[in-house]
């Protein structure tokens, strides 16, 4: 992969390399504050405002910096790239449109808890407030967006700022800090001091749990008889998997996993429900409803989660793990509430936790219900089925890619027929439900992942919003399979109008949608279309022994619903099934 | 059940405090019935009062929603203690020679201040807790109040807390 050209190099030879003190311009302190942090890629696009960066950047060879085509495509790869590696995403855009096209990006992150460090320029120092040029108070329009942010005043603070920026990114609960940057202080000199140690008094995660708090949680694990644990992405962005696996062995307690959570536990194991909610499975809601102990562990009890919340768990107690104390009693009243590090307060748990013995007959019952209400839909032979579609991804990939997905059926239709056994797996906007994502954030994955196989799912909607990213596919020759489920219509609007509002379908048709074989053949990045699973499945073999990207545009079929479903506003157990019904 | 709640949040005294922390009540639904910025007892460090209404969760989002403030430094829930909580008001009020011994009288009760004199209003300054400004401001309406301008609640636990 060309874009992947760039030698990285260890810690030791980067501080060697940059790390000396020096007087230099701002916008070199940038780019070797970034190094130092151990950055290797970055998505960005110039302007005005981020020449004297750019020009710092000119032959620059110790980090990528992929030009995208949009500045929202490269915040979304910036997202892609963070959840799939669990460093940091770096993104830079210039002042003004630059900086709020990043707006919607930003807000995704923050939604799912990614951590990203979003850099702008501005106008320089003495235009600020004056309505200038590609101006924008992008540090007041970001606030209730970003983790934190700064709007640099001069130089020789940002080594100190950016290394500030990404311990805050990267540490507590996740999220996007923004850097500022006017256009006089990327290009003024002043010493390089880089910055090793953070003080900041008003920032201290709790990472190591209250041992009362988990003795109470482990007491109450030995009295339970109808256990489970939630576990969402904060099990994944802790880094916690492992320890999720021994707690679950330990204790024997069924777990399902948020759309968040996806892959913080094998999906192929016994004790595995899938995932709650509005479209989750049948066995996960009605275990929750029905559980007497819901450990929630780095969730944070979503409304398509949690259906009517006063409905919500109505017999359960209500353990809560979370990194984020405001997290905790915010939508559901908490019983034994743990603030802490999902991965240090398991860690802990671990040594007392003992299996669950009052709970054998409650896992009879869950495994009846896996077996007797798994997801299903009526295949056909005649038209394309787009779980079929998935189904098939999933057996040709050996169920071993990273899978990005966009938002709104074919996203529901992914968390269900593409089960995952490793955790920073399956991308995914849930908290904000960004359409346009899925195919930029698999760009990101990609480079973070040059050796795995990436795979973006896309509805025939989303693949609209970012699709000019193809170019910098084409021409870095970064090799993402994009999967197109082209039902001619927004699906998930569709779905409600039709359910909902009494088929009344009101502006979702998407007739005049590209040829998207031939979009993607004007980028020059190799294309399929698919009609039939005979076509289907070589297209999508020919996709993946293709060396470089590809786009395989699969027909499926116009009215196919997502199910189950609960309704809004309905307790999760009232589950509309559709077909199964 | 919705009580008031008297907030004080030490900050970092850095540009754009106050919208970060204002902006936080407004985007999670949070009422201000007034809010106090100034300096504190530490350089570098403000104190902003603010006066909330809402029930013990509302109040308890409010505190652990702040501190996810990276430039707050410490929220204290100042009306759970006994507290010392003062306002300022200034109202200029319509006082022709006629009326001034009246008026003066009212001041005078309140342990008030006349603070300006004109040829037909006076500015009256009063100190207290919320309700002898309303109070005071009640007594001075049939008189006409021309202008008001209250600075909001600033409060302090009392004793050595």
């Amino acid at each position: 992969m060309s874009a992947h050209s760039a030698t990285l190099k260890s810690k030791e030879e980067l501080i060697e390399k940059w790390g000396k003190e020096e007087v230099i311009t701002g916008s070199e302190m940038l780019l070797r504050s970034l190094l130092l942090e151990g950055v290797d890629c970055v998505f960005g696009y110039p302007g005005g405002a981020v020449l004297y960066i750019y020009d710092a950047m000119y032959g620059f060879e110790d980090f990528n910096h992929l030009l995208t085509r949009h500045e929202q495509g490269a915040i979304h790869a910036a997202d892609g790239y963070a959840r799939s590696t669990g460093k940091v995403g770096v993104c830079i855009a210039t002042s003004g449109p630059g900086a709020t096209n990043l707006v919607t990006g930003i807000a995704t992150a923050y939604m799912d808890s990614v951590p990203l460090v979003v850099i702008t320029g501005n106008v320089v120092s003495s235009l600020i407030g004056t309505d200038a040029f590609q101006e924008a108070d992008i540090v007041g329009i970001t606030m209730p967006i970003t983790k934190h942010s700064y709007m640099v005043k001069k130089a020789e603070d940002l080594p100190r700022i950016i290394h500030e920026a990404f311990h805050i990114a990267n540490t507590g609960r996740k999220g996007p800090v923004l850097i500022d940057i006017p256009k006089d202080v990327s290009a003024d000199k002043g010493l390089f001091q880089p910055v090793k140690e953070v003080k900041l008094r008003g920032y201290n995660p709790t990472v190591q749990p209250n041992k009362q708090q988990v003795d109470k949680m482990l007491r109450a694990i030995e009295q339970s008889e109808r256990p489970i644990l939630l576990v969402g992405g904060g099990a994944v962005y802790s880094g916690a998997h492992e320890e999720v696996y021994e707690f679950v062995t330990k204790t024997q307690i069924p777990v399902t996993t948020t759309l968040l959570g996806i892959g913080a536990f094998p999906s192929g194991h016994e004790l595995h429900m899938g995932f709650p909610g509005m479209h989750g499975t049948w066995t996960a809601n009605t275990a929750i409803q029905n559980a007497d102990l819901l450990i929630s562990i780095g969730a944070r009890f979503d409304d398509r989660v949690t259906g009517k919340l006063s409905g919500f768990a109505p017999k359960a107690k209500i353990v809560h793990i979370d990194i984020d104390p405001a997290e905790i009693g915010k939508n559901v009243p908490t019983d034994i509430p743990i603030v802490g590090d999902v991965k240090a307060v398991l860690q802990q748990a671990i040594a007392g936790a003992k299996r669950t013995d009052k709970a054998d007959a409650w896992r009879a019952q869950i495994q009846e219900w896996k077996a007797s209400k798994p997801f299903s839909y009526t295949d056909s032979e005649t038209e394309l089925k787009p779980q079929w579609v998935v189904s098939m991804i999933h057996e040709t990939t050996n169920g071993d890619a990273i899978v990005t997905t966009d938002v709104g059926q074919h996203q529901m239709w992914a968390a269900q027929y593409y089960p995952f056994n490793k955790p920073r797996s399956w991308v995914t906007s849930g908290g904000l439900g960004t359409m346009g994502f899925g195919f930029p954030s698999a760009i990101g994955a990609q480079m973070g992942n040059p050796d795995r196989t990436v795979v973006s799912i896309n509805g025939d909607g989303g693949m609209q919003m970012c699709a000019q990213e193809l170019a910098i596919c084409a021409i870095n020759n970064i090799p993402v399979k994009v999967a197109i489920l082209n039902n001619q219509v927004l699906g998930m609007v569709r779905q409600w109008q039709e359910l909902i509002y009494d088929n009344r379908y009101s502006h979702i048709d998407l007739a005049g949608s590209p040829d998207f074989v031939k979009l993607a053949e004007a980028y020059g990045v190799k294309a399929f279309r698919a009609s039939n699973k005979e076509e289907a499945r070589q297209a999508w073999e020919a996709a993946l022994k293709h060396p470089g990207p590809a786009v395989v545009e699969f027909v499926v079929r116009k009215g196919e619903n997502v199910y189950p479903m609960v309704a809004q506003g309905s307790a999760i157990d009232e589950m509309i099934m559709g077909d199964a019904e | 059940m919705n009580y008031k709640h008297t907030i004080a949040i030490l900050v970092n005294d850095q540009p754009g405090v106050l919208q970060r922390v204002s902006g936080l009540f407004g985007r999670r639904a949070f009422n201000i019935e007034s809010i106090t910025v100034g300096a504190s007892e530490e350089p570098g460090l403000s104190r902003m009062v603010i006066v909330t209404t809402g029930d013990e969760r509302t109040l308890e989002q409010i505190q652990k929603q702040l501190y996810k403030i990276v430039d707050v430094i410490k929220v204290i829930d100042v009306g759970s203690n006994p507290m010392v909580a003062r306002e300022l008001g200034l109202i200029k009020v319509n006082a022709e020679p006629s009326a001034r011994p009246e008026i003066l009288g009212v001041v005078e009760t309140f342990r008030a201040a006349v603070v300006d004199i004109g040829p037909s209003s006076l500015i009256v300054q009063v100190v207290g807790d919320t309700d002898k400004i309303d109070a005071m401001i009640e007594l001075l309406k049939p008189y006409g109040i021309r202008e008001l301008s209250r600075t909001g609640v600033t409060a302090l636990t009392r004793g050595a807390r």
